[in-house]
C-alpha cells in the first residue's frame, strides 16, 4: 500500500467518524425529549462544613423523588435524580449547577442551604433560564424569576413572634447573631417591628461565623438583664451558645432565647436539658400533628434511622419536590421546560407537613408560622399557631419595594 | 466593675482552653520543628473518643480522660511512624503531609460517625456556678483552668526532671551528637509526638461540654493554637502559658469594650505588631539546629 493511499483511507474513515458524531448527539437529544425519564438535579453538599445540615436536605428531597417514582412517576415518566456534591464551596455550586443545567439538561435543580451558595447559583440559573428550588428560610431582599423559595422570609417568622414576645416577656431585646447578611437583615426587620409595638434594642451584637466562646456575650447579657434574647446564631455557634447559656444558669423563664434558626438538628446537639424552655419561630416542627407530617416523619425515620430528626428546612426540601410534581402534572408533556413548570407552579396549593402551602406569584411560599417551646426530649411544643397562612413579603423591611410576579417593583 | 471582673475570669477560662490545645503543639513544634497541621484533628478525635465512651460505654468525661489520652496518643504514634518520621529532613513537606492527614482524619470521622453535631454531657459534679460577690464563675470552667495548670506543670516536670526529658532536650540541641552518645532520637521523637497528640486529645475531651462536637471543630482551634505558640516563642512551655493568658485576656477585654468580631481583629493586629518587634516570640529558646 502506498503511503498516500493509506493517508487518504484514514481521512475517509476520519470523516465518516466525524459525520457520525453529530448524528449520535441528535438522536440522543430526541430520545431525551420523548424518553421516559425527567432529569432533575440535586445540589446539596454531602461533604464539607455545611454537610451537617445539607445532607439531611438531600435525604429528604431524594426520599420525595423516590416516593414519587414508586407511585408511578409523573405522566407515567420517572424522575431521574442526578446527584452532585458541591462540597460546601460556593464556586463549586455554580460550577455543578451549570453542569446539571447544560450537560444533564435538568429542567429543575433542588439545592443549597446557605445564602452564599444560593447567590453563587443565581447568575447560572438566570442565565440558563432554569429553575432552582431553594428550601431554606432566608433574609429576603431577593426577587429572582428563576428561584423557587420554599422557606420563610423575615415577615413570616417575625410578624407573630415579636408582639407575642413583647407581651409575654417584656420590651427589652438583646440581639445576638453571626456576622453575615442573614442575621443583619432579620434584625433590621425586627427593629421596624419593635418600633411599631413599643419595644427597644438594648444591645445588638454579631460574632464571627463558627465562633465558639460566648463567655463575653453571656457576661454582657448578665449585665444588661434584657427581657428577650433575640438569636440568629447559626449551626455549631448556636450549639455552643446554648450550652454555655445553660451552664451559666441563666433562667429561660426570666430571659428566654427566642431563635429564628434553632431547629431539631441543633437541639439534638445542644441536649434537651440545655435547650428546654427556650423558643423558636418556624413554619414547621417535627412534632406537628398533621397526617402529612406523620407520614413524612415515619417514612424519614424508617428510611434513615430512628434517631434522625426532621426540621423546618428538610420539610421544605421534601414538599418542594411535591410542588415540582404538581406543577409538572399541569404542564403539557410535550412541552416541559423550566418556564412552563414555573408558570404552572404559581398559585399551586399543596398539603405539606406544616399545613396547606401556596406558591405566590413572586415565587416565594405562603406558610404557617408557629412558635414552639423546646422540651427536654428535644421536641418543641407549639404554643402559638398562626391563624392564617402568611404571605411572603421578601422586601418587608424596605418601604416602597415589592417583589411581584413581574420581579422587583420600586415605588 | 462587675463586668470587668467577670470578663477577667472569662479571659482566664479562654486562656486555659487555649493553653490545653497549644501545649501539645508547642512540644511537637518546639522539640521537633514539625509544623503539625493535623493538630486540630487530634483535638477533634479526642472529642469524638469522649463522645463514643459516653454514649456507647457510659463513661463520663472525667474518668474518660486517661483513655482519651492513650487513644489519641496511639493515633499520633501511628501517624508519626507512618508519615512524619520519613520527613524530618524536609520540614516544608511535613506541613503538606500533616495537612493531608488532617483532612483524611476529618473525612474518616465524617464517613464513619456522621457529619452532624454530637452531644456530650458535662460532668454532673461540676455543674453550677460559684459566686463570689458579683463574680459568677462556672465550676466547670474553674476546673479546666486548674487542670490546664496541672498539665503544664506535669509537662514541665517531664521535660526537666526525667531522663526522657533530658534526652529530648539533648536531641533538640543537637541531634547528631546525641545519637553519638547512644540516644535513640527516632524513639524520642515518636514518644514526643504521641505525647503532644495525647494532650490535644485531652483538650478535645475537655471542650466537648462547652463547644459543639463536629468533624470540622479542629480547623479553627489549630489557628488559635498556632498563635499562642508563635507569640510564646518556639518550644517554650512558659512562653506558651504566658501567651495563652495574654491572648485570652486580650480577647476577653477587647470583646467587652468593642465586640467579639472587632475584638478578634484587634487581637490579631496586636499579634502582628508583636511579631514585627519580637519575631521569635516572647520567650525564644536558644537552640542550635
Amino acid at each position: 500500500m502506498k503511503r498516500r493511499d493509506f493517508l487518504g483511507g484514514m481521512g475517509a474513515v476520519g470523516t465518516a467518524g466525524m459525520l457520525s458524531t453529530p448524528a449520535l448527539l441528535a438522536s440522543s437529544g430526541r430520545a431525551l425529549a420523548q424518553g421516559a425519564d425527567i432529569p432533575v438535579g440535586l445540589l446539596f453538599s454531602l461533604t464539607g462544613a455545611v454537610a451537617v445540615v445539607e445532607s439531611t436536605l438531600h435525604d429528604a428531597a431524594l426520599m420525595a423523588i423516590e416516593e414519587i417514582n414508586a407511585s408511578g412517576g409523573i405522566h407515567g415518566r420517572q424522575l431521574r435524580p442526578i446527584i452532585e456534591d458541591p462540597a460546601s464551596d460556593p464556586a463549586t455550586y455554580a460550577n455543578r449547577a451549570r453542569r446539571l443545567m447544560i450537560r444533564d439538561k435538568c429542567v429543575s435543580v433542588f439545592g443549597s442551604y446557605t445564602s452564599a451558595s444560593r447567590q453563587a447559583v443565581l447568575p447560572v440559573t438566570e442565565q440558563r433560564n432554569n429553575l432552582y428550588w431553594y428550601p431554606t428560610l432566608y433574609e429576603g431582599r431577593e426577587c429572582s424569576r428563576n428561584v423557587m423559595y420554599g422557606g420563610a422570609v423575615p415577615n413570616q417568622q417575625q410578624d407573630d413572634l415579636i408582639p407575642w414576645a413583647i407581651e409575654n416577656f417584656g420590651p427589652r431585646f438583646f440581639m445576638i447573631g453571626n456576622n453575615y447578611v442573614y442575621p443583619k437583615e432579620e434584625n433590621n426587620y425586627c427593629k421596624t417591628l419593635l418600633a411599631k409595638y413599643g419595644g427597644e434594642v438594648v444591645n445588638e451584637e454579631y460574632v464571627p461565623l463558627g465562633h465558639s466562646d460566648f463567655s463575653s456575650v453571656i457576661n454582657r447579657i448578665r449585665a444588661e438583664k434584657p427581657d428577650v434574647i433575640f438569636a440568629t446564631v447559626v449551626g455549631d455557634s448556636d450549639v455552643a451558645f446554648a450550652r454555655q447559656y445553660h451552664a451559666a444558669e441563666l433562667d429561660p423563664s426570666q430571659m428566654p432565647v427566642v431563635s429564628l434558626t434553632r431547629s431539631e438538628v441543633e437541639v439534638k446537639a445542644i441536649g434537651g436539658e440545655a435547650a428546654a424552655g427556650h423558643f423558636s419561630s418556624a413554619p414547621y416542627f417535627m412534632g406537628h400533628g398533621t397526617p402529612e407530617n406523620e407520614k413524612f416523619v415515619e417514612a424519614y425515620k424508617s428510611r434513615y434511622g430512628g434517631d434522625k430528626v426532621t426540621h423546618f428546612v428538610s420539610e421544605a426540601a421534601y414538599f418542594q419536590v411535591y410542588q415540582f410534581k404538581a406543577a409538572l402534572e399541569k404542564v403539557d408533556p410535550a412541552n416541559i421546560t423550566p418556564q412552563t413548570i414555573r408558570d404552572a407552579a404559581v398559585g399551586l396549593t399543596l398539603n405539606a407537613p406544616q399545613g396547606e402551602v401556596l406558591i405566590d406569584e413572586n415565587l416565594h411560599t405562603h406558610l404557617w408560622p408557629k412558635i414552639g417551646q423546646w422540651k427536654t426530649d428535644g421536641q418543641a411544643e407549639v404554643l402559638v399557631e398562626s391563624k392564617e397562612r402568611i404571605a411572603p413579603r421578601p422586601y418587608a423591611a424596605y418601604e416602597g419595594q415589592t417583589c411581584t410576579g413581574e420581579g422587583l417593583v420600586k415605588a | 466593675m462587675d463586668v470587668i471582673a467577670n470578663q477577667l475570669f472569662a479571659g482566664l477560662s479562654m486562656a486555659s482552653i487555649l493553653l490545653m490545645i497549644a501545649l501539645g503543639l508547642a512540644i511537637i513544634y518546639g522539640a521537633m520543628g514539625v509544623i503539625n497541621l493535623a493538630h486540630g484533628e487530634f483535638v477533634m478525635l479526642g472529642a469524638y473518643v469522649t463522645w463514643a465512651l459516653q454514649t456507647h460505654v457510659g463513661i463520663g468525661i472525667l474518668p474518660a480522660l486517661p483513655i482519651v489520652f492513650i487513644a489519641v496518643a496511639l493515633v499520633g504514634l501511628i501517624v508519626e511512624k507512618a508519615v512524619v518520621q520519613k520527613l524530618y529532613h524536609r520540614p516544608l513537606d511535613t506541613i503538606l503531609a500533616t495537612w493531608g492527614i488532617g483532612i483524611i482524619l476529618q473525612q474518616l470521622v465524617r464517613l464513619g460517625i456522621g457529619a452532624e453535631s454530637r452531644f456530650v454531657k458535662g460532668p454532673e459534679i461540676l455543674s453550677g456556678n460559684t459566686e463570689i460577690g458579683p463574680l459568677i464563675m462556672s465550676n466547670y470552667r474553674i476546673f479546666v483552668i486548674f487542670f490546664s495548670i496541672a498539665v503544664l506543670f506535669v509537662t514541665w516536670r517531664l521535660m526537666t526532671r526525667t531522663e526522657f526529658g533530658m534526652k529530648l532536650r539533648a536531641v533538640i540541641q543537637n541531634r547528631d551528637i546525641s545519637e553519638c552518645y547512644g540516644i535513640e532520637s527516632k524513639r524520642i521523637f515518636s514518644i514526643t509526638f504521641a505525647y503532644g497528640a495525647g494532650l490535644a486529645g485531652i483538650a478535645g475531651a475537655l471542650i466537648t461540654p462547652l463547644f459543639s462536637t463536629i468533624p470540622t471543630m479542629g480547623t479553627g482551634l489549630v489557628v488559635d493554637a498556632f498563635l499562642v505558640v508563635i507569640v510564646g516563642g518556639l518550644g517554650s512551655l512558659v512562653g506558651s502559658a504566658v501567651a495563652a493568658a495574654l491572648i485570652g485576656e486580650a480577647t476577653a477585654l477587647f470583646s467587652i469594650v468593642i465586640n467579639d468580631t472587632l475584638g478578634r481583629i484587634a487581637v490579631l493586629a496586636g499579634i502582628i505588631l508583636l511579631i514585627r518587634f519580637r519575631p521569635r516570640g516572647l520567650f525564644p529558646t536558644e537552640t542550635r539546629r
